[in-house]
């Protein structure tokens, strides 16, 4: 658990950088610090393995006093990851990765296999093991900066900004990764980013600051985006925030319909005007007008993709959005190996959501009311 | 080339004797360098001090030093001493500057990720900043090492051989063949000291080569 007790930085010049933040990482989730720039969510990042030294109040990791431990020793503890990834272009992709284990004085052998293990484990080509930092993409760059962070295995990890400096596509990519390897590992997590969507993507919890670097409100998202504290975080978590809320409701138990299904490749025998085409194990490829195949075969260039696809066991968000995204109108459920279940209307996923609770306000607490225990209890 | 059938043996000493006195005060020079380069990247007040006391020092002609040098170090007039130490001033005068500026071209990314790794001290300035300076200090070295080649000819005077007394002795004595020899050996050491910086650099360096010649 990292706590931020009455944490202030103010510069020589009296800018106030963080303001008075308390604020609780709980052991083994993630904390994400969201806010615009100026908010001070790197300085408080930062203060955490001492990179910048608070002015006034303590930062505890597991209830000791950073302040009082070696810096070296107290970084060399923690994983920390940037934009850019921070590689040293001077090092081979293996040997970045074993940076801190080298620090640490781990015999060579050992550090070998673990830089190794990491590689792999972070989804990168072994091959990639004997390259140059310059030679890789970004996102690969990315992931072996997060497997850089990892390599002592270190309780903690703080990661400054670690996916906006790559595309979209990579970036969910990476952020899908690295909820999955989240949940292998458990780490206790500080996570920084300016973009709303990822913070409530990812974190466990999200702590919104405002220009000067005090908090706004912490809270779990899906709190966050039904009760905002203020009209500063109301504003920044976004005007969509209803539809968005939507990812933390789960499916509940939605009228699938059964769909008739053409295999890619045969002939559609029906005059419905949208059809839906699977492959051979069931998984949806797209839909087709039986109409302007006539009887020929379906070929890959009939399909309309335009349609998203829902996972039954996903959020209410995922089946609304097949919904309205299916050119028949009917949104595509499939199981969590991605065979076909069945198709759901629009109306009947809103007909849901009406009947879903939305998470209870805590009226005592409004910016805290929201924010994860620690289960390991406060101290 | 007649008068060089005659005298390579002689030529093959000079030129061993130039190496010599050019060469030491290169390394001895670099070495000294990267203390203060260090110190002039590391405090940020420190940085105008050192290159502009190094730079002051290049001013200096190299006769008077020469001359100077027995007076400081209490070594005889004709003790070669007085040449490498003069000599390794100058490296330094040239070093300290591009030492200093190798180390502050470190990415600031880079040296983010080395603070959050734990890295300080030595280990910081020869595991991440000085691998990294390595293209700018080699290319500063080579500067160092063209100067120190030229400069060194100046010590015939006080009478240190070396390959400058081919020069005088063939310009006093008008024999061409005596001052081209000194000549085209003197652009053959340099050229060599360069060729060798750059191979080392080169070896030094094997990431930069991967990306296609640039990082």
């Amino acid at each position: 658990m990292i706590r931020f007790d009455g944490v202030t930085k103010e510069y020589p010049d009296g800018t106030v950088a963080v303001d008075d933040l308390s604020l609780t990482a709980p052991t083994g989730r993630i904390t994400v610090l969201v806010g615009p720039s100026g908010c001070g969510k790197t300085t408080s990042l930062r203060m955490v393995n001492r990179m910048i030294e608070p002015t006034r109040g303590a930062i505890t990791l597991d209830g000791q006093d950073t302040a009082r431990m070696d810096q070296a020793e107290l970084r060399r503890g923690i994983g920390y990851v940037i934009q850019h990834a921070g590689l040293f272009p001077h090092r081979t992709v293996l040997d970045n990765i074993g940076t801190v284990p080298r620090l640490l004085g781990w015999d060579r052998t050992r550090i070998r296999d673990r830089s190794r293990e990491l590689l792999e484990r972070v989804g990168l080509d072994p091959r990639l093991a004997d390259r140059y930092p310059t030679q890789l993409s970004g996102g690969q760059q990315q992931r072996v900066g997060v497997a850089r962070a990892l390599a002592a295995d270190p309780p903690v990890m703080l990661m400054d900004e670690p996916f906006s400096a790559v595309d979209p596509i990579v970036r969910d990519q990476l952020q899908d990764e690295f909820l999955r390897l989240q949940d292998e590992l458990g780490k206790t997590i500080v996570f920084v980013t300016h973009d709303i969507d990822e913070a409530v993507k990812l974190g466990d919890q999200v702590a919104v600051l405002r220009v000067g670097g005090s908090l706004a409100q912490v809270a779990e998202p899906a709190y966050l985006l039904a009760h905002p504290a203020d009209d500063f975080v109301a504003d920044f978590v976004g005007k969509d925030r209803g539809y968005r809320a939507l990812q933390f409701q789960d499916v509940p138990r939605l009228p699938l319909r059964s769909e008739r299904t053409v295999v890619l490749g045969e002939t559609p025998a029906t005059d419905a005007p949208w059809l839906l085409v699977v492959d051979e194990t069931r998984r949806p490829l797209g839909w087709v007008e039986p109409a302007r195949v006539g009887t020929r075969a379906v070929e890959d260039a009939d399909l309309h993709r335009g349609g998203t696809v829902a996972r039954a066991s996903g959020s209410l968000r995922g089946a609304l959005d097949a919904a309205l995204s299916s050119p028949s109108r009917r949104g595509v459920v499939v199981d969590d190996s991605g065979e076909l279940v069945g198709t759901v209307l629009a109306h009947e996923v809103l007909s849901a959501i009406e009947e879903t609770d939305r998470p209870e306000r805590d009226d005592a607490d409004p910016v805290r009311g929201g924010a994860v225990e620690d289960p390991e209890g406060g101290t | 080339m007649e008068w060089l059938a005659g005298h390579w043996r002689d030529v093959l000493d000079l030129g061993a004797s130039h190496l010599y006195l050019a060469g030491v005060p290169l390394v001895v020079g670099l070495v000294l360098s990267v203390p203060l380069g260090w110190v002039a990247k590391r405090w940020g007040r420190a940085y105008p001090v050192v290159v502009t006391t190094t730079g002051l020092l290049y001013t200096v002609p190299s006769l008077a030093l020469f001359v100077v040098m027995p007076l400081v170090l209490g070594t005889k007039i004709l003790d070669p001493v007085n040449v490498v130490v003069a000599m390794t001033v100058y490296t330094v005068a040239l070093m300290a500057r591009t030492v200093a500026d190798g180390l502050r071209a470190v990415p600031d990314h880079v040296e983010q990720a080395a603070t959050a790794m734990g890295y300080k001290g030595l280990r910081r300035l020869f595991g991440v900043e000085l691998p990294l300076a390595v293209p700018v200090i080699a290319a500063g070295l080579r500067v160092a090492a063209v100067s120190n080649v030229s400069i060194v000819s100046v010590a015939s005077i006080i009478g240190v051989s070396q390959l400058g007394d081919l020069l005088i002795d063939g310009y006093n004595r008008v024999i061409w063949g005596e001052l081209a020899t000194g000549i085209v050996a003197t652009v053959v050491l340099a050229l060599a000291l360069d060729a060798l910086i750059v191979l080392g650099s080169r070896m030094l360096t094997p990431w930069r080569r991967a990306a296609g010649g640039h990082a």
